[in-house]
C-alpha cells in the first residue's frame, strides 16, 4: 500500500507529542513577553517553527522593526528552503501546484525527517497527515503553556523560563559533540553573541542573532566545507 | 506597531521561504559553500540565541546558571530534550528557594 493520510497520522505522532513539549515552553516565553493567550497560539499556528517563533517574540516583546523581524526569519527559516528544494524531488505525480502551495506550510526540520525517509514517493495525503498530527501538538502546547504561564506563580514561570533554552541545549550539544565543525561553529557563534551584547548594546536582539549565526556559519562553511549529502 | 501586523509579516516570511522552492524551484543547489553555509545555520542561531540570553532567563544570573549548567550536563549525556528542558527548569527551580 503507498502512503496513505492514516501512514501519515500515524508517523508524525511521536512529532507531535514531541511538539508538545517544545511549544509549552515557547507558551510559557511568549506570555512572559507579553504575549496573549490568543496571539501565542495564531503565531504557532501560522508559523509552525520554534527558532524563528522564539526569535519573533522577542522582536515583538522589544517592539522591533518589521523589516527586523523579516530579517530575522529569513535567516533562521533559511533551512527550509533546502529542505522543500531536496523534498520537492521527492514528491509523487499526484502532488500539483496546489498540493505544494498547501503542504509546503508544513516543512519542519522533523516532518521533513520523516518525509525523505520514506522509500516511495510522497503523496500529498501523507504528508497532509503528518502535518495535521504535528500541527495539533504545536499549537495545543502552545496554549497549555500560555495559559499555565498566566495562571502560575512568577517563582514557577521564571524558571521554566529555562525549558525553551534548555532544549536549544539539548538539540546543539549531541552533534557538536560528534563534530568538531559543529563544535566550533556554536562555540563561535555564542561567543560572538556575548561580545554583541555588551560591546554593542545598541544591537537589537534580533540584528545580533542575524550577525552572529552569519558570521559564524560562514565560517563554518569556509573552514569546514561538507561533503555532498541530502 | 499591532501585533497583527508583526505575525503576518513572521508567517509570511515563513511561508514563503518554504513555498517558493518546494512549488517553484526543483533544482540542486550546486554551490558546496552554500550548502555547508545552510547546514550550519540552523546549530549557529541556537547558539547565538541561547547565550548569553540563559543567563537572564529566570530574572535571576545565579539560578539561571545553575540551570544552564544542569541542561549542559544532560545534553552531553545525549537525554531527550525534554528531560533536558525539565531538568534545566528544575534545578533554577529549587537553586531559587535557597536565594
Amino acid at each position: 500500500m503507498s502512503l496513505t493520510f492514516k501512514k501519515g497520522l500515524l508517523h508524525g505522532l511521536p512529532i507531535g507529542v514531541g511538539y508538545l513539549s517544545v511549544s509549552f515552553g515557547f507558551g510559557i516565553q511568549a506570555v512572559r513577553c507579553g504575549i496573549s493567550v490568543a496571539d501565542a497560539s495564531i503565531i504557532s499556528l501560522t508559523n509552525l517553527t520554534s527558532a524563528g517563533q522564539a526569535a519573533g517574540i522577542d522582536i515583538i516583546a522589544a517592539q522591533g522593526t518589521l523589516a527586523e523581524m523579516a530579517l530575522v526569519q529569513l535567516l533562521i527559516n533559511l533551512r527550509y528552503a533546502l529542505m522543500a528544494l531536496s523534498l520537492s524531488q521527492k514528491l509523487d505525480n499526484s502532488f500539483g501546484f496546489l498540493h505544494r502551495l498547501i503542504a509546503s506550510y508544513g516543512i519542519t526540520d522533523e516532518i521533513f525527517a520523516v518525509c525523505v525517509g520514506q522509500e516511495e514517493p510522497v503523496t500529498p495525503k501523507y504528508m497532509y497527515g503528518v502535518i495535521s498530527v504535528a500541527t495539533v501538538g504545536w499549537v495545543l502546547g502552545t496554549f497549555l503553556g500560555a495559559l499555565l504561564g498566566e495562571i502560575l506563580p512568577a517563582s514557577v514561570t521564571a524558571a521554566l523560563g529555562l525549558m525553551l533554552y534548555g532544549m536549544f541545549i539539548a538539540i546543539i550539544i549531541p552533534p557538536a559533540k560528534k563534530q568538531r565543525s559543529v563544535l566550533a561553529v556554536v562555540i563561535l557563534a555564542a561567543l560572538l553573541s556575548v561580545l554583541c551584547k555588551y560591546l554593542l548594546p545598541m544591537l537589537t536582539s534580533g540584528f545580533s542573532i542575524i550577525i552572529c549565526a552569519a558570521a559564524a556559519s560562514v565560517f563554518g562553511a569556509l573552514l569546514f566545507p561538507r561533503e555532498e549529502d541530502a | 506597531m499591532s501585533i497583527a501586523i508583526y505575525i503576518l509579516v513572521m508567517a509570511g516570511v515563513t511561508y514563503l521561504i518554504r513555498m517558493l522552492p518546494f512549488t517553484f524551484f526543483t533544482k540542486k543547489i550546486e554551490s558546496r559553500f552554500l550548502r555547508s553555509f545552510l547546514y550550519y545555520v540552523p546549530y549557529a542561531v541556537l547558539s547565538a540565541m541561547t547565550f548569553p540570553a540563559i543567563f537572564y532567563a529566570t530574572g535571576n544570573t545565579v539560578s539561571s546558571a545553575v540551570g544552564t549548567a544542569a541542561a549542559l550536563i544532560l545534553a552531553f549525556l545525549d537525554l531527550p530534550l525534554i528531560a533536558v528542558a525539565v531538568a534545566a527548569s528544575g534545578t533554577a527551580f529549587v537553586t531559587g528557594l535557597f536565594l
